[in-house]
C-alpha cells in the first residue's frame, strides 16, 4: 500500500495531464472517451428511470388517474427506447470496455482512436435527437416500432425517434468494429487468444453481434421512416406489404441485442468472481466458447418473439427448439461461475455482492426465458407482465447489476480513488431487495393474466402492483446511492493503490489512474490468465 | 522480437503512436474496412431479403414492374461502374508502385465514371418520377394490372437503388479525398492504406450494383 502515500496530484495520469473542456471533447484517449460515455449514459439512465417511476406511479391504483392513456403509452415507449439504446447497449462495452480492453490486452489505445471519438459523438447526436423527440411531445409506438402502427396510424414523432436510434446504432457499430480490430491486431506480445481475460472475450462476442445485427436494425428503421415520408409500401398491407416482415427484420437485430445487453455483463462477472474467490476461472475454454456460442445462436432464434403473430407452426417449432439451445452455453456460464467459487476463499466485497446478485437474477431470468420459449406457455403469457418480469430480470437484474459491479471493481483504476466500502455494500443490498420487490410480483401478475402496456387494470391486481411500485422506489434509492458516493469519492475517497484487490489482469499492473499511454513500455505476457494460485490469497479491501 | 531493430520502420511519420509497426497499422486499417463492409452487406441484406420475399409473393407484379425498367440505362451504368472499378484498381496499383501522377489521373477518371453513373441514374429517376409517375405514394399512376403490388415493386426499386446511389455519392467524396492527398504526395510505396481502403469501399459499392442490375433490369427480359 506504499503508493497511497503519494499524493494524487503529483503523479501525471490521464486525468490530470490536460485540463479544459476541449481536452475532453477532442480527446482520442480511450479512457477519457470512456468517461464521456459514462456521463452520457448516466444521464440517460436517470431519464429512462424517471419514465419508469411515472409508469409505476400510474400503476399504483387500478384507475388511470395520474396520466392520460396516450401519455402512458409515451412513457413506456420512451422508457424502453432510452434504456435500451442509450443506456444498456452502450453501458458495459462503451464505458468499461472502452476503458479496459486496450489495457487488458497490453495496448496503448484502441486501433482507431478517432473513430472511437466519432462513436461517442454519434451517440451524443442520437441522444440529442431523442431528447428533442421527448421535449417535442414524444413518441408512442412502443420501443419496437411495430408496423403498420408506426407507419400509418400515429402522428407522434416517430421519424425523429427512429433517426435517433439509427444514429446511435452507428455508434454501436463503430464501437464493435473498433473492438474487433483492436482485439485481433493490438494484443501485446505473449497475449495469446487463450490468455485473453474473459471480459475481452465477452466484448468480442458482443462486437460480432453489434457489427452483424445493428445494420439490419438501421435499415428496418430507415424503411419505417421512408414509408412515413414517401408513402413507400413495404410494410403497408394496403399495397400488399407485410407488417410481419418488419417484425422479422426488427427481431433479427433485437433478439441478438439482448445479448449485446448481457454478454459484456457476463464478462464483468467472470473477472469479479475469479478475483474474489482467489481461483482461476473454472473451465476457461468453455467460458470463452460459450460467449461465442451465445452470440452465434442468438442470430437463429428471433422469431420466438412472433409465436402469436401468425408465423407457420413449423417455423415456430424450429425457433422454439433453437431458443432452447441458447440455454446450454448460458448454463455453462452459471455452472462454471459456481464451480469457480467452490472451495475458493471468497470475500464479500461490493463487486462480489453484485456478482452474486447477477448470477442469481440472471438464472431466474434465463429459466423464465425457457417458459416463454415453449410454444404453449408463450401463448398464455405473451404481452403480459410475465414477459416484462422475464426480460427485466435479464437486463436490469443481470446487466445493470454487472455494470454496477464492474463500476465498483474498476472504480479505483478509473478514478484513482476508493469508494466507501460500507455504502457500497449497503447500496448493493438495497438494489437487490428493491429489484426483487419490483419485478417478482410482475411474474405473478403476468401469470394471472395482467397484460402489459395498459394504464388501467382490474382491481384484483392492485396488491401486487403496490408491492412492485414500492420496490421501484427502493430501487431508485439504491441507484442514487452509488452515483452520490462515487462523486463524493472523487474528492474525498482514499487514494487507490495500483492493485486494491490483488487482481491478476494487466490493468492491475499499472498505476491508478493509468497514464495516458497506459504502459511505460509494451508488456510481455508470460503468464496464463487468472493465475490466482500465484497471487496472495487475501483481498485487501479498502475501507 | 523485443531487441531486433525494427526501430527504423517506427520512425515513419505516417505511423500513429499507438501502433508498434507500420505493418500493424496497415493490417488494422484494412481489417477495419473489411469489417465495415460486412456491416454494409447486412444493411443492404435487409432490403435484398424483402425484395426476394415479395418477388415470391407477387411474382406477376414483379414481372409487370420489371417491364418498366430501362434496360439500356441499366446496362450502360453497369459498364460505367465496371470501368470505374478497373480504374480504381489501377489507381491502387499505381499508388503501391509510387507512381504519383498516374494514380492521381486514375483516381480522377474514377470520379468521372462515378459522376457519369449518378448523372445517368438521375436522368432515369427523372423519367420514372416526372414522366411516368412511378414514384410510390399519392402521385403513383399505373395503368396495368396489380397496381398496388407494382407500387411496392417501385418502393423497392427506389429504396435499393437510392441507397446504392447514396453510397456512390459518399464514394465519390472519398475518392476525391484520396485523390487530393495523392496529388499532395502523401502516399508512397510504403504508405498507401487510405487509397487501398477507399478502393475496397468502391468495389463493394460496385458489387452491390452487380446484384441490383440483374434483379431489376435483366430478369424480366429473360421471361418475356
Ligand atoms: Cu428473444
Amino acid at each position: 500500500m506504499a503508493t497511497t502515500a503519494v499524493a494524487l496530484s503529483e503523479r501525471e495520469n490521464y486525468l490530470n495531464k490536460e485540463y479544459g473542456i476541449t481536452s475532453w471533447l477532442f480527446t482520442t484517449d480511450h479512457k477519457r472517451i470512456a468517461l464521456l460515455y459514462l456521463i452520457t449514459i448516466t444521464f440517460f439512465f436517470f431519464i429512462g428511470g424517471f419514465f419508469a417511476l411515472l409508469i409505476r406511479l400510474e400503476l399504483l391504483t387500478p384507475e388511470g388517474d395520474l396520466l392520460l392513456a396516450d401519455t402512458y403509452n409515451k412513457m413506456f415507449t420512451m422508457h424502453g427506447q432510452v434504456m435500451v439504446f442509450f443506456f444498456l447497449i452502450p453501458a458495459v462495452p462503451a464505458v468499461l470496455g472502452n476503458f479496459l480492453i486496450p489495457i487488458m490486452i497490453g495496448a496503448k489505445d484502441l486501433a482507431f482512436p478517432r473513430v472511437n471519438l466519432l462513436s461517442w459523438y454519434l451517440l451524443a447526436i442520437g441522444g440529442c435527437l431523442m431528447i428533442y423527440t421527448i421535449l417535442s411531445g414524444g413518441v408512442d409506438t412502443g420501443w419496437t416500432f411495430y408496423t403498420p402502427l408506426s407507419t400509418h396510424f400515429l402522428d407522434t414523432h416517430v421519424i425523429t425517434a427512429a433517426l435517433a436510434i439509427f444514429v446511435a446504432g452507428f455508434s454501436s457499430i463503430l464501437t464493435g468494429l473498433n473492438f474487433i480490430v483492436t482485439i485481433h491486431r493490438m494484443r501485446a506480445p505473449g497475449m495469446t487468444w487463450s490468455r485473453l481475460p474473459l471480459f475481452v472475450w465477452a466484448n468480442y462476442a458482443t462486437s460480432i453481434i453489434q457489427v452483424l445485427g445493428t445494420p439490419v436494425l438501421a435499415i428496418s428503421l430507415m424503411l419505417v421512416a421512408l414509408e412515413r415520408i414517401f408513402n413507400l409500401g413495404i410494410f403497408n398491407p394496403q399495397l400488399g406489404g407485410d407488417p410481419l416482415l418488419f417484425q422479422h427484420l426488427f427481431w433479427f437485430y433485437s433478439h441478438p441485442a439482448v445479448y449485446i445487453m448481457i454478454l459484456p455483463g457476463m464478462g464483468v462477472v467472470s473477472e469479479i468472481v475469479t478475483c474474489f474467490s482467489r481461483k482461476r476461472i473454472f473451465g476457461y475454454k468453455f467460458m470463452a466458447l460459450a460467449v461465442i456460442a451465445i452470440a452465434v445462436l442468438g442470430f437463429l432464434v428471433w422469431a420466438h418473439h412472433m409465436f402469436v403473430a401468425g408465423i407457420s407452426l413449423y417455423a415456430a417449432m424450429v425457433f422454439s427448439l433453437l431458443s432452447y439451445f441458447v440455454a446450454v452455453p448460458s448454463a455453462i456460464k452459471v455452472f462454471n461461475w459456481t464451480a469457480t467459487m467452490f472451495k475458493g476463499s471468497i470475500s464479500y466485497s461490493t463487486p462480489m455482492l453484485y456478482a452474486f446478485g447477477f448470477i442469481g437474477l440472471f438464472t431466474m431470468g434465463g429459466l423464465t426465458g425457457l417458459f416463454v420459449a415453449a410454444l404453449g406457455i408463450d401463448v398464455h403469457v405473451t404481452d403480459t407482465y410475465f414477459v416484462i418480469a422475464h426480460f427485466h430480470y435479464i437486463m436490469v437484474g443481470g446487466m445493470v447489476m454487472a455494470y454496477l459491479g464492474g463500476m465498483h471493481f474498476w472504480w479505483p483504476k478509473i478514478s484513482g480513488r476508493m469508494y466507501p466500502e460500507f455504502w457500497g455494500r449497503l447500496a448493493a443490498m438495497i438494489i437487490f431487495i428493491g429489484f426483487n420487490l419490483t419485478f417478482f410480483p410482475q411474474f405473478v401478475l403476468g401469470w394471472l393474466g395482467m397484460p402489459r402496456r395498459y394504464w388501467q387494470y382490474s382491481p384484483e391486481f392492485q396488491v401486487l402492483n403496490v408491492l412492485s411500485t414500492a420496490g421501484a422506489t427502493i430501487l431508485a434509492v439504491g441507484y442514487l446511492l452509488p452515483m452520490l458516493y462515487f462523486l463524493w469519492s472523487m474528492r474525498y475517497g482514499k487514494a487507490a493503490p495500483e492493485n486494491p484487490w490483488n487482481g491478476a489482469g494487466l490493468e492491475w499492473k499499472i498505476s491508478s489512474p493509468p497514464v495516458t499511454d497506459n504502459f511505460d513500455e509494451t508488456p510481455l505476457v508470460t503468464w496464463e490468465a487468472y493465475n490466482y494460485d500465484e497471487l496472495p490469497q487475501e483481498v485487501p479491501v479498502g475501507r | 522480437m523485443a531487441d531486433s531493430p525494427p526501430a527504423v520502420v517506427t520512425h515513419n511519420p505516417e505511423l500513429q503512436h499507438h501502433f508498434t509497426t507500420l505493418e500493424q497499422q496497415t493490417e488494422a486499417a484494412v481489417m477495419g474496412m473489411w469489417v465495415f463492409l460486412i456491416t454494409e452487406i447486412m444493411f443492404f441484406g435487409g432490403m435484398f431479403a424483402g425484395y426476394m420475399i415479395y418477388r415470391f409473393m407477387y411474382y406477376q407484379a414483379w414481372l409487370e414492374g420489371s417491364q418498366h425498367m430501362d434496360f439500356w440505362y441499366g446496362s450502360i451504368n453497369t459498364v460505367v461502374l465496371l470501368c470505374s472499378s478497373l480504374t480504381m484498381a489501377l489507381a491502387v496499383r499505381s499508388t503501391q508502385l509510387g507512381l504519383r501522377r498516374s494514380s492521381v489521373v486514375l483516381l480522377l477518371i474514377t470520379i468521372l465514371f462515378g459522376l457519369a453513373f449518378l448523372g445517368i441514374k438521375g436522368v432515369e429517376y427523372y423519367g420514372h418520377i416526372v414522366d411516368e409517375h412511378q414514384f410510390p405514394g399519392p402521385s403513383f399512376r399505373f395503368a396495368g394490372a396489380y397496381t398496388a403490388q407494382v407500387e411496392m415493386f417501385f418502393s423497392f426499386y427506389f429504396a435499393m437503388t437510392g441507397f446504392h446511389a447514396l453510397h456512390m455519392v459518399i464514394g465519390v467524396g472519398l475518392v476525391s479525398f484520396v485523390a487530393y492527398h495523392a496529388w499532395k504526395g502523401r502516399y508512397h510505396a510504403h504508405y498507401y492504406t487510405p487509397v487501398e481502403n477507399v478502393g475496397l469501399y468502391w468495389h463493394f459499392v460496385d458489387i452491390v450494383w452487380i446484384y441490383l442490375y440483374p434483379l431489376f433490369y435483366l430478369i424480366s427480359h429473360i421471361h418475356k
